[in-house]
């Protein structure tokens, strides 16, 4: 006997809506039972991981900073996803961004004055398109696979990185440790709120990011050729828009979002670059985008939602004494519910019986 | 029964976060590895430093951690967490948690905050510590070109910076000491702890001809290949033993119990005060694993060197020696100043690398 999707004919509208809460409780049915298993308290667990992070104002804080790379990365990916252009190197642009947006401070820090940092941001945006630019133009030009191209650029970009710190930008007083100098005050992206917390203006940016490519995708021509282009090529020609300027264009605005982001973490939140300066926020950011739906506000929900279950699982080992590999299961789980719910949305599982696969080949 | 004390802990500190710790409570002591502590290196240890504690102090204790906690903005979000719940002394286990560890001791003067293996007190409360492991190192070396048939061991490191240099230097020298043309071949793995990466390194030394294999990555990779391969290794952190029984000559074991302890009852009696400490063997915070698999004769010279160490009779880094290049560094009888041990980025005569620059 075998398993097979198939295709429903229609939607049920009631479920689409209700797919997320769905998935939840599924998640929390299963983490409970997981969390009990290991003899812990359930809902002293869950209580650590979803609610605890949230009932303290600095915590919130931590949580602007982890979602705002997350969401920045995840709007420019919903362009290129949307067009059917498969940006996996958003991490690749995110370092990239981080270094070109770290020239000044690293290279000229006695170059103070209050225009470094917006500099700095163009820089860092700059970085991460021309980055994006590379398995643009190769997929427009030789019909190269984006996939590939873009994910193993990833890996340039982090030995890249990886040079750079331990080499030629290496801090000439930091006895040989592989990091570059501090940045100074004028380069340094300022905390929203300090009295309260160390969130810093990226989490800004990643709003209004959200917010002016929500408005681009669902508004504007734009939007409307991004979305036709996606879904039907063919279409998308007799409107008369060009395939390869929407290859350019998609990756264009993501590695600018990437390199935005990257900057900002190394500005707001590090304050020098060191040979990792990412978690896989780039990775991470393909499952927000998905999660979100591809909606920049859908996707403003999932990054701050992911974000949380980071922060949770910090505080649920702290207070519980979960182990690390018990919370990356769990936050595991919670993507595997939501793309189930997704997928058993659109489409409904049917058996296939071995016998009646004979009588068709006898036919 | 910990886990439980654990959690009613943290959730009295969550409750009434505004409540200073009472004269009668427990103290509270918390870690940050930067690895798993299972894996059998760098983060085990630290933690079996925190199980070591629990055992000294009992019901005046209690310990919170955090394990894989990456170095950056998530460290920073991990150490204020702790210094937020209650933790009266921190320790921070990474050398990448620095500056994460000064900027959150600033905003908490009250909190004690102990760095492993940096150089930035900036606030009165933080204190690094760190181990001589070139000791052991140099120990290691005597060894190493006493056992070896081939006259090349072969070295998996980290990251080149100073601590890492340091140990391949020390190594070499040791093993001068017997052969003057012994050879060392570094791979540099680029990774604390990735267990089949370094299983991967050492398997390119062998087959380039080492028939020891040491390391400075925190994993058993190594020391499993060797095993399998039929030649002789030395452990890493921890006494590696289990993972090759006929492989292991020994093993430098980091014991940092006895430092935590200390700095423990400190803050108890109200008498911490910062400070840098750098101890070796004399003081007990670098241990030889028991010298096995090898001769008689070889473990009494080993035993010797590790007595005249201790003793503080002989140091690793006592001239003459020249660095790679030929050029002189220090002369006869003269033994080199902790400062430039610590910043160190240059080879000594008779590394077989080019030090990543």
């Amino acid at each position: 006997m075998r398993l097979e999707l198939v295709k429903r004919p229609q939607q049920s509208t009631l479920f689409s809506a209700l797919s997320p809460f769905i998935a939840f409780g599924l998640t929390i049915v299963a983490g409970a039972t997981l969390f009990a298993a290991l003899g812990k308290d359930p809902v002293e667990t869950l209580y650590y991981y979803f609610i605890d992070p949230l009932t303290e104002t600095w915590s919130l804080h931590e949580l602007a900073i982890k979602a705002a790379p997350l969401i920045l990365i995840a709007v420019g990916l919903s362009v290129c996803f949307l067009s059917s252009n498969w940006n996996i190197g958003a991490e690749g642009q995110f370092i990239m961004g981080a270094i070109a947006g770290s020239i000044l401070p690293v290279l000229f820090p006695d170059f103070q004055f209050w225009f470094v940092l917006p500099l700095m941001l163009i820089m860092g945006m700059a970085g991460g398109a021309a980055y994006a630019f590379i398995p643009a133009l190769l997929k427009v030009r030789f019909n190269t696979n984006e996939i590939l191209s873009s994910l193993m650029l990833v890996y340039v970009a982090q030995l890249f990185l990886d040079w750079l710190v331990r080499g030629p930008w290496r801090n000439p007083e930091g006895f040989n440790f592989p990091e570059t100098r501090n940045f100074h005050e004028y380069a340094i992206l300022p905390e929203i709120w300090s009295a309260s917390g160390r969130a810093h203006w990226g989490f800004v940016f990643a709003i209004v990011a959200a917010l002016v490519l929500w408005f681009m995708l669902s508004k504007t021509i734009k939007g409307f050729e991004v979305k036709v282009i996606g879904q039907s090529p063919r279409a998308g020609r007799f409107a008369g828009f060009s395939a390869g300027r929407m290859v350019v264009f998609a990756f264009l605005v993501s590695g600018a979002m990437a390199g935005l982001a990257g900057i900002s973490e190394v500005s707001g939140a590090i304050g020098q670059l060191r040979p990792t300066i990412s978690p896989g926020y780039g990775f991470t950011a393909i499952i927000v985008a998905f999660l979100g739906r591809l909606n920049p506000l859908g996707i403003v929900a999932a990054g701050l939602i992911l974000a949380l279950t980071y922060l949770g699982g910090e505080a649920a080992q702290i207070s519980v004494g979960l182990s690390d590999k018990v919370v990356r299961a769990f936050q595991g789980s919670i993507l595997f519910f939501v793309l189930a719910c997704d997928t058993l949305i659109h489409y409904r599982i049917r058996m296939v019986r071995p016998a009646q696969k004979a009588e068709v080949a006898n036919v | 029964m910990k886990t439980t004390l654990l959690a009613l802990a943290a959730s009295a500190a969550v409750l009434i976060p505004a409540v200073a710790s009472a004269q009668d409570d427990p103290t509270k002591a918390c870690f940050i590895y930067v690895g798993p502590i299972g894996d059998f290196g760098w983060s085990y240890q630290h933690h079996q430093g925190l199980l070591e504690a629990e055992e000294h102090f009992g019901d005046k204790l209690e310990t919170a951690y955090l394990e894989s906690v990456p170095e950056g903005a998530d460290a920073e979000r991990a150490i204020e967490r702790f210094a937020r719940s209650g933790c009266d002394i921190i320790f921070t286990t990474s050398f990448g948690y620095m500056d994460a560890t000064n900027k959150i001791a600033g905003r908490f003067p009250d909190v004690k905050f102990e760095h492993a293996t940096g150089y930035k007190r900036e606030h009165p409360n933080v204190a690094t510590y760190n181990s001589k492991f070139h000791e052991g190192r140099y120990v290691q070396g005597v060894i190493a070109a006493k056992m070896s048939e081939t006259g090349v061991a072969g070295y998996i490191a980290s990251f080149p910076i100073p601590e890492v240099v340091m140990g391949i230097n020390a190594f070499l020298l040791g093993a001068q000491s017997i052969d003057p043309d012994f050879q060392v071949k570094v791979v540099w793995a680029n990774t604390w702890f990735d267990p089949a990466k370094e299983a991967d390194a050492a398997t390119a030394l062998i087959d380039q001809g080492v028939d020891i294999i040491t390391q400075h990555t925190d994993s058993t990779g190594p020391m499993q290949v060797a095993a399998d391969r039929g030649i002789k290794a030395f452990g890493q952190a921890s006494d590696m033993i289990e993972f090759g029984k006929e492989t292991q000559l020994t093993s430098i074991i980091d014991d940092w119990g006895p430092y935590y302890i200390e700095r423990i009852q400190a803050v108890m009696d109200g008498t911490w005060e910062q400070q840098d400490v750098w101890e070796g063997m004399a003081e007990g915070h670098v241990v030889m694993a028991p010298y096995t698999n090898m001769p008689d004769d070889v473990k009494a010279l080993a035993e010797e060197t590790e007595a005249k160490i201790k003793s503080g009779e002989f140091d690793p880094f006592t001239g003459p020696i020249k660095k790679q290049d030929g050029s002189d560094w220090l002369a006869e009888g003269e033994v080199a100043e902790e400062g430039v041990l610590l910043g160190m980025n240059f080879y000594v005569e008779g590394v077989d690398d080019q030090l990543p620059q």
